[in-house]
């Protein structure tokens, strides 16, 4: 169990909702929680292979989770996971 | 070190004492880093919402030469945010606009404008001219041309971003630190996040995030080292909830231009990286334009079409008889649509409603399906003036 944080750009696909606290013992294993609680956020989060999206970064706490040991990365009850997928403000593109 | 030589260093007029004399108050400026702001030349890339507040406050600062890069013209829906702009602006070029704003405010700034579209074939001349480069671009292709450009000629690049209500802002100074590309090695596939046309924006959010990147801005020209700025730092800002947030950053060793064994050398083809390219999308769909889609109804063809905007975007303008069908449902209410009869998907200005159609592809649906071109504001623009645009 952690907390998951959910920036704007993936609220519309999870109710709404800026944070939850969902089940899970690993930072994986909470953004599946959320993947499975909300299922039309799935694609959002993961490619096709079922690896997460690479313009999405994983924190926990202050560190991404690359630095620690990626999804794999265990969470206690007190620690929060954090969504920073990549933003560019502004005009339509094309 | 700092960024400026000391070699350019000018001396300050009586004038220029008097102007800045709150900077020449604080010890971490004072007067050589005062004369240091003068001798430096920063490169504004878009003069939005990020880069209104930009300029405004580099050049009451005393920022000697402002370059700013911008192709478009100023619109009525760009005044809620773009503050540089006003409403006697409307339809000039957002350069010109920018320049005559910043020598109101200080003609001692020489403004260079670059009314062009930044690309790979104009990034290098441009930015080689520069110390310094903050980005205010608004879409991903410019975002990585700015990057890798700026890691390419070794400048910093105080980045700033934002969506809806939410910003991002950073240094990327690859001799020092991270780049974009280390945080991001790639762009989102198009459609699948919305822009900020299609999502909104909340008027104050870039003038917050500009103005910490202007702040970064004076620190590296003005200081002698990189201490306390964003370098190797993500600021995070939520506007509604009134949250910021700092994550780290770190150099990602397999960076493609920027790490230990590049595989990018020079500047590439942005469209194409960033899935813009025609060839590179498959097709899904077929454009119809307003009026056509009018001729088609007023002769009594039978057509499904699916509005997937949200509610709060119906209130400002209806698409009549419409079937409403917000994004995330279309996958989960694929058996409503009847293959037999042409579908055509309606959004605000006909991007999203890609992402719709892809969704509703991915469930097997094989009938023909339409977008309508420039969504229902191209409605509005060419059939239907009654409707507001927005
Ligand atoms: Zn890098």
């Amino acid at each position: 169990m952690a907390t998951l944080l959910i920036p704007t750009a993936l609220r519309a696909f999870a109710g709404g909702q800026p944070e939850l606290d969902l089940d899970g013992s690993t930072a994986g294993e909470v953004i599946a929680a959320l993947a499975l609680k909300h299922p039309e956020i799935k694609e959002h989060l993961y490619e096709e292979s079922g690896k997460l999206r690479s313009f999405i970064n994983v924190y926990v706490g202050d560190e991404n989770v690359k630095k620690l040991q990626g999804l794999d990365t265990p969470v206690k009850e007190s620690d929060s996971v954090m969504l920073v997928p990549a933003i560019a403000g502004g005009r339509k593109w094309d | 070190m700092g960024l400026i030589d000391e070699g350019r260093l000018e001396s300050l007029s009586h004038e220029e004492i008097a102007r800045y004399s709150r900077h020449l108050l604080l010890p971490e400026i004072g007067l050589e880093g005062q004369k240091r702001i003068k001798a430096s030349k920063v490169l504004i890339v878009g003069t939005g919402g990020l880069g209104a507040p930009l300029a405004l406050y580099l050049a009451a600062a005393g920022v000697g030469t402002i370059g700013v890069v911008d192709f478009d013209f100023v619109e009525a829906s760009n005044l809620q945010r773009q503050i540089i702009h006003g409403v006697r602006d409307i339809g000039r070029p957002k350069t010109a606009s920018a320049r005559d704003k910043i020598r109101s405010i200080n003609p001692g700034v020489k403004v260079v404008e670059h009314n062009v579209a930044l690309t790979s074939s104009n990034a290098l001349q441009i930015i080689s001219q520069y110390d310094v480069v903050a980005d205010g671009t608004d879409n991903y292709q410019t975002r990585y041309l700015v990057n890798d450009a700026c890691v390419l000629l070794g400048k910093p690049n105080v980045y700033g971003s934002i969506f809806q209500f939410e910003g991002q802002a950073s240094v990327f100074y690859s001799k020092e630190g991270p780049c974009y590309r280390c945080l991001y090695p790639a762009p989102p596939p198009p459609g699948l996040v919305p822009s900020c046309a299609e999502g909104g924006v909340m008027g104050v959010l870039p003038g917050i995030v500009g103005t910490i990147q202007a702040g970064e801005v004076i620190k590296l020209i003005s200081g002698e080292s990189l201490k306390g700025t964003l370098v190797g730092r993500l600021l995070l800002f939520d506007q509604w909830r009134m949250k910021f947030r700092e994550l780290k950053l770190d150099k990602d060793p397999d960076c493609p231009i920027c790490g230990k064994n590049p595989t990018i050398h020079e500047l590439i083809d942005y469209e194409q990286f960033c899935g813009l390219k025609p060839e590179t999308q498959e097709i899904l769909y077929e454009t119809i334009e307003p009026l056509e889609l009018k001729a088609r109804l007023d002769a009594g063809e039978t057509l499904q079409i699916i509005d997937i905007r949200e509610p709060h975007e119906k209130a400002i303008a209806k698409f009549p008889g419409a079937k409403s069908m917000p994004l995330g449902q279309v996958k989960r209410r694929s058996s409503e649509f009847d293959p037999s009869i042409d579908t055509v998907f309606i959004c605000k200005i006909g991007t999203r409603s890609v992402f719709a159609i892809r969704a509703l592809r991915e469930t097997g649906y094989d009938g023909k399906i339409f977008n309508l071109a420039d969504g229902i504001n191209g409605w509005a623009r060419d059939v239907d003036k009654s409707l507001p645009r927005y």
